[in-house]
């Protein structure tokens, strides 16, 4: 019965809606731009956030990355033919980290060193990095091949190397790299194993302008990483690096490690790590020459910024949403003065009050679904473009399908319950003389 | 729907359908309180033919939307079937009008976008009649005017008179107890006229209440009683078989 009336009203409604189907299609234009924009909004901010997120979450959000900075009073040193200057991480930082961190799990020293490459004639820039077995822990680079450094090679300071795939594809083209050697510097390592490599990790816009900068100066620098036992790397190159500086000619630097990523157990963990590893770098370090970096954190910050990106495009969105709303609820105003007579004739038949809000009601959810519907079509589509065309990375969420439908719903029943009620209320007698 | 009192409503022990004691209605014209209808006193049996005669302005109308549940007395008792209609509500009152009274009006009143059909279906619709029921009544009576060969035809598409016709058929769609018309042939010319009065001639004969409200001498011959109002009072009444 119930079923009957329900339908019976809904033909009634769609019959009025397609007697006036100009005026009904322009009506749902408001809620199909508004509901479209809601996703295609929603969609955007979306796969902004997850781009961000992927980047920082490449980084390792249980890491904390403390990196050798050269301080700041060191830069503008001039007017000296040549001096040495000593600064960064350290060995014993690495194991005063070790000693003072409860609850660390993973740290990993790293030594980097720009170098030269050579395998037969082919000849290639790359970064060697000095590194422990457990490197792999706190990285998000995978073995491919082989296997990794071991503790073994770590002891006796063994001239192996792991490299990555761009170095292989570099340097060995179509040949098997396992058990070949490189050559680097003067002595020869053979490869046992192969990891993908190092994908870019942009933090923040500050990080972002930095590693330009960074990527400028060694532009085309390196071709890959090639990882090698800490040991060994402390052994071969030593710690003095000698630089070219313009004007004021050579400057020498020692630098023991370039990086100590510690990693933690758990989120908790994080912060507090971070705030001992600052004490105890301040208390052995005059200058500041170390930098510390917490991805959680930059996750949070970015989390924190994509909350505000979502909350001003889903505003604007939603105002879209609200004009046609009230768009809606101008025609069906005019609807409803029109069919005054209708209404009348309606109430003087037998129809109750609430069965004259159920038919303009209906006719209200009737043109908002289906402009719902068409919006979340067009909703759809919108986002595809944006990535095929403007090269923005977009995700549709159910969620937001979910919420722009049951915006759409509720914008129908907010916009078309005064009509309707206004119907409804009408006097009967008046209604029936109206013209 | 099946707990209004609508569905009860019967004739009382000595066969009145429509009892007026006293009934006023007055309008509040911003100070002044004008006065429609005075202290009215009418009974009205199962099966009388009814015809409301009286000048432009002395309250037929309103008389007639009384009856017919529309509106609300503003002093007085009203008693249909034996229920007192000031303490209805107005879900009740929705309910009696689409129940107990059928409703033919000068103006035809058909809902231009339903056909003849739809258009007799419509309260039976309110009533929760089931589809197939519906739609079988509706043609019988669409039969019964003589339209049963036009029942998918829109208003627009009728005469004046085969209007006034559906509208009838529309009025008897739930068996009411009492038909009102106001100036049911007052928009037609004398033959379309003349179909009507014959219908309403049949549906008194088969015992429908039947209350007419009209200006012609004539039509109201073929009525049992007219009154006469005049200045909101019943000036005079009589029968006339
Ligand atoms: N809503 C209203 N507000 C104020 N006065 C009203 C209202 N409705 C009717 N009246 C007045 O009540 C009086 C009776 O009106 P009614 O329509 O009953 O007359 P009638 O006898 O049907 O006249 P006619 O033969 O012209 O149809 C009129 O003077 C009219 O002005
Ligand atoms: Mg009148």
């Amino acid at each position: 019965m119930f079923l009957y009336r329900t339908k019976r009203t809904l033909k009634l409604g769609i019959k009025s809606l397609w007697l006036h189907r100009l005026r009904s299609t322009l009506t749902a234009l408001g809620i199909i731009f508004g509901v479209a924009s809601v996703i295609a909004m929603l969609a955007i901010g979306e796969g902004a956030s997850r781009d961000a997120m992927a980047q920082i979450a490449r980084l390792g959000s249980l890491n904390i990355i403390v990196k050798t900075v050269q301080p700041p009073e060191d830069q503008h040193a001039t007017g000296q033919q040549q001096s040495l200057q000593e600064y960064g991480l350290t060995y014993d930082d690495a194991e005063r980290f070790r000693n003072s961190i409860p609850g660390v799990q993973v740290i990993v020293p790293v030594r980097r060193v720009a170098h030269q490459a050579w395998y037969r004639n082919r000849k290639i820039p790359v970064e060697v990095i000095g590194t422990v077995p457990w490197h792999l822990e706190t990285s998000p680079i995978r073995l491919v091949m082989g296997r990794f450094l071991s503790n073994y090679d770590m002891d006796y300071k063994q001239d192996i190397c792991v490299i990555d795939e761009r170095v292989m594809n570099e340097l060995f083209k179509f040949d098997d790299p396992r058990g070949q050697f490189i050559k680097i510097g003067s002595d020869y390592y053979s490869v046992v194993g192969i990891v993908s490599p190092q994908p870019i990790a942009v933090s923040s816009e500050q990080q972002k302008a930095k590693d330009a900068e960074a990527s400028k100066k060694q532009a085309g620098a390196n071709a890959g990483n090639v990882y090698i036992p800490l040991t060994t790397v402390k052994n071969r190159f030593g710690e003095m690096s000698v630089k070219i500086s313009g004007q004021s000619g050579a400057n020498v630097e020692k630098v023991e490690l370039q990086e100590i990523i510690v990693k933690v157990a758990n989120a908790d963990l994080v912060l507090p790590t971070r705030d001992i590893l600052q004490t105890v770098l301040e208390r052995f370090h005059k200058k500041t020459d170390y930098e510390l970096t917490v991805p959680l954190e930059l996750l949070e910050q970015a989390k924190r910024t994509q909350r505000i990106f979502s909350i001003v495009l889903g505003s604007i969105a939603a105002i879209s949403l609200l004009v046609g709303g009230i768009g809606i609820m101008n025609i069906m105003l005019a609807t409803v003065s029109e069919r005054t007579r209708e209404i009348g004739i309606r109430r003087a038949l037998g129809a109750r009050k609430k069965d004259i809000i159920f038919q303009f009601l209906s006719e209200t959810l009737l043109l908002t679904f289906a402009g719902g519907i068409l919006g979340i079509f067009f909703g759809c589509t919108i986002p595809f473009f944006v990535t095929h065309f403007g090269n923005m990375p977009t995700v549709i969420t159910a969620m937001s399908l979910l919420l722009s439908f049951g915006i759409s719903g509720a914008v129908g029943i907010a916009f078309g319950m005064y009509p309707a009620y206004r119907a409804a209320n009408m006097d009967p007698i008046e209604s029936l003389r109206h013209e | 729907m099946d707990k209004l009192p609508a569905r009860n409503l019967d004739f009382t022990a000595d066969g009145s359908i429509l009892v007026f004691e006293k009934l006023c209605k007055s309008y509040q014209l911003g100070a002044v309180e004008l006065k429609v209808l005075r202290e009215i006193d009418l009974v009205v049996k199962k099966g009388d033919y009814l015809a409301v005669m009286g000048p432009s302005g002395s309250g037929k109308s309103t008389l007639l939307n009384l009856i017919g549940c529309l509106d609300r007395p503003s002093n007085g008792k009203y008693y249909l079937g034996g229920h007192d209609v000031s303490t209805l509500d107005d879900n009740e009152l929705s309910a009696i009008r689409g129940r107990h009274i059928g409703f033919v009006f000068q103006s035809f009143n058909l809902i231009s976008q339903l056909n003849v059909l739809e258009n007799i279906e419509v309260p039976m619709f309110y009533q929760g009649m089931s589809e197939h029921q519906s739609k079988v009544r509706a043609r019988e009576l669409a039969e019964m005017v003589g339209l049963g060969d036009r029942v998918h035809h829109r208003p627009s598409e009728l005469s004046g008179g085969q209007q006034q016709r559906v509208a009838i058929a529309r009025s008897l769609a739930n068996d009411p107890l009492i038909i009102l018309a106001d100036e049911p042939t007052g928009n037609l010319d004398s033959q379309s006229g003349r179909d009507i009065l014959n219908i309403l001639d049949m549906l008194y004969q088969q015992g429908k209440t039947l209350i007419v409200i009209t200006h012609d001498e004539d039509i109201a011959k073929h009525s049992q009683r007219e009154i006469r109002l005049f200045d909101g009072r019943i000036d005079k009444q009589w029968y006339n078989r």
